[in-house]
């Protein structure tokens, strides 16, 4: 069930009645243009309501949204995109996108995982989740960014790793361990957006950066809530439930310490406004890459190193007294 | 700290196993099997080399020769998430340590095998699982981080469900963590070994257990990313009794070797002499430069 839709259904009427009275208007000689912006300004307040106090399942399905801008829409609003295929030894994943790129006055390699907008997109991306080939390409490409000396960017969007047969067969866990080394090390700057849904070790294969952004409705999150809610309750309907739990909302991560900076939405989701949302991402790259840059590589690597050496959340008995 | 005092002070453990049934059935065979000859087999059915589930403190001491100096036991899990299902997180952790005489799912500590001195970690089933959550990945940080100070390999003994959902993305979190400490040790130079015991998946086998230098797996441990029960409920069909087992895993080139436990310690022993080896090297090409 999609809660979103339920929520979304007063929204949908009233810009239907506006529509109407919009194309009347037009033909009539009566003005109805007072009436229209009553209708406008309800119209307003209802969206403010209503996605101004999202649940966190319901930011799941915000994030999850066919219509939420992916990462070959951020692409698309580059100066310049070179896409580069494969991980040289089985076959390129569509999961993954990456290549050379322009943004502004920086050539960076950007990589991003890709689900489908339609379910023909989505079966021909495995609805964004990526074999280990597709880590393997991105590790790639993250090293040849090192290689070239170019800072690297990567767009977080997917479920999960792939739990199939082949991805077992062919070492998922070792892929992803292999490139959570090579995103841990990487001698230049690195910043991840997570754009959408970021789905357990499947999306930190892409996600260890000196910066990482979230957008206001994307969610992240140890296993995704229909995962957890198998997992612990061996039931995963009680999805809605687990999100609740989870704390997996851009302002949550924000206050672990786990992301650096929520990038707002337009009122009612990026989806309403796909184009505002690029240009407002592309734009925090821009400047979050500009700030990188002032820093030297051997404090890059070490602020990275301590960020993450920082995070958890537990207590020391022993402390008090001093002991080990 | 000597072993036998360890030992004492390693959590009521005794007194675990004064309630514990006396008699096991092997799950592999039926045989029935009187518990402290079991435990007198490194927890290895005698007829049919079934290896039971180890705990912790039983590993350590099958392997240590002598004095194990424990770290990081003072770090204990918090509730960052203020997390309650059935039963709220600190009382799973309550009833999880009556259980299992643990008060995490790891030991970290240093000591020496075969005179072989390493810093050594060993996760434990028996506590929720085997999960990673924030001690598990701030223990073993300060295991591996210590290695690298002190000079000396790293070998660590996964068991582990994935990631702790309870702790959320803090769970998520610790895997990359570890992984920057040991992309340190091994840029020092250090041998890092995991040794993959049943079960090894989800978050703990997509981090270290698969970053090791070397990697071996007991026999007939369970080891992959997804769970079984995910994977036959995605492609609706279920999978051959071998899927994921160590020997599918040797077979399809993803770790080194299968041990079976009575062979682990003179393994260990072996690869932390090449180790030693390549290291006195090492210290003889600098002194000679």
């Amino acid at each position: 069930m999609n809660p979103l839709l339920e929520r979304e259904k007063g929204l949908l009427e009233l810009e239907r009645r506006i529509e109407d009275l919009r194309s009347a208007n037009e033909g009539q000689r009566i003005d109805m243009s007072a009436e229209i912006a009553s209708l406008e300004s309800k119209y307003r307040q209802l969206l403010a309501e209503v996605f101004g106090s999202l649940s966190p399942w319901e930011k799941v399905h915000m994030a999850r949204h066919p219509r939420r801008p992916t990462t070959l829409g951020y692409i698309a609003g580059l100066d310049a995109f070179d896409e580069l295929h494969g991980d040289r030894m089985f076959r390129d994943d569509p999961a993954i996108v990456g290549g050379f790129a322009r943004l502004g006055g920086h050539s960076i390699v950007a990589i991003g995982q890709q689900r489908g907008r339609d379910m023909k997109e989505n079966l021909a991306r495995n609805f964004g989740m990526s074999t280990p080939e597709g880590y393997r390409k991105g590790e790639r490409l993250a090293l040849l960014a090192q290689r070239f000396n170019l800072p690297l960017v990567t767009f977080v969007d997917t479920k999960g790793a792939d739990p199939g047969i082949l991805s077992e067969e062919h070492a998922q866990s070792e892929a992803i361990a292999a490139s959570l080394e090579v995103f841990a090390a990487l001698r230049v700057p690195t910043l991840c957006v997570v754009i959408g849904e970021g789905g357990s070790g499947g999306a930190l294969a892409l996600a260890i950066a000196d910066r990482v952004l979230m957008l206001e409705h994307s969610v992240y999150s140890v296993a995704s809530p229909e995962g957890c809610a198998a997992i612990l309750w061996g039931d995963a309907s009680k999805a809605d439930e687990a999100a609740a739990h989870l704390k997996l909302t851009a302002s949550d991560l924000r206050g672990f310490g786990i992301v650096d900076e929520v990038i707002p939405e337009p009122l009612g989701g990026a989806h309403r406004d796909a184009a505002a949302t690029v240009t407002r991402v592309l734009d925090r790259i821009g400047a979050v890459l500009d700030l990188l840059e002032s820093f030297s590589l051997p404090d890059l690597l070490n602020a990275r190193y301590e960020k993450y050496r920082r995070l958890g959340s537990w207590r020391d008995s022993l402390a008090t007294d001093g002991a080990p | 700290m000597p072993m036998a005092d360890w030992l004492r002070g390693g959590r009521n453990r005794e007194k675990v196993r004064d309630d514990a049934a006396q008699w096991v059935k092997c799950p592999s065979c039926g045989e029935v099997l009187y518990r402290p000859d079991l435990s007198a087999n490194l927890d290895v059915c005698v007829r049919c080399s079934h290896h039971f589930r180890m705990h912790a403190h039983d590993r350590i001491l099958s392997l240590i020769d002598g004095d194990f100096e424990e770290i990081a036991r003072g770090i204990l899990p918090a509730d960052p998430l203020s997390w309650t299902d059935k039963k709220s997180y600190p009382q799973k952790l309550a009833a999880d340590a009556a259980k299992s005489g643990m008060d995490e799912a790891v030991l970290c500590g240093f000591g020496s095998i075969g005179g072989y001195e390493l810093a050594l970690g060993v996760m434990d089933f028996h506590f929720r699982g085997g999960t990673m959550g924030s001690v598990v990945g701030e223990r073993l940080t300060r295991l591996i981080e210590a290695a690298t100070e002190r000079g000396l390999p790293c070998a660590i003994f996964t068991a582990s469900g994935g990631a702790r959902m309870e702790e959320g993305m803090l769970a998520l979190m610790q895997m990359a963590k570890t992984t920057a400490a040991v992309v340190r040790l091994k840029a020092s130079g250090q041998p890092f070994l995991t040794v993959l015991t049943d079960p090894t998946t989800g978050g703990v086998s997509a981090s270290f257990a698969f970053q090791a230098d070397v990697i071996l797996a007991e026999r007939n441990a369970m080891i992959g990313f997804a769970g079984r029960r995910v994977i036959e409920q995605t492609i609706r069909q279920r999978l051959p009794d071998r899927f994921q087992t160590a020997e599918f895993l040797l077979e399809r080139g993803h770790i080194d070797g299968v041990v079976d436990r009575p062979n682990l310690k003179p393994t260990l022993e072996r690869l932390l002499g090449y180790a030693r080896a390549g290291m006195q090297r090492r210290k003889r090409a600098e002194l000679s430069a």
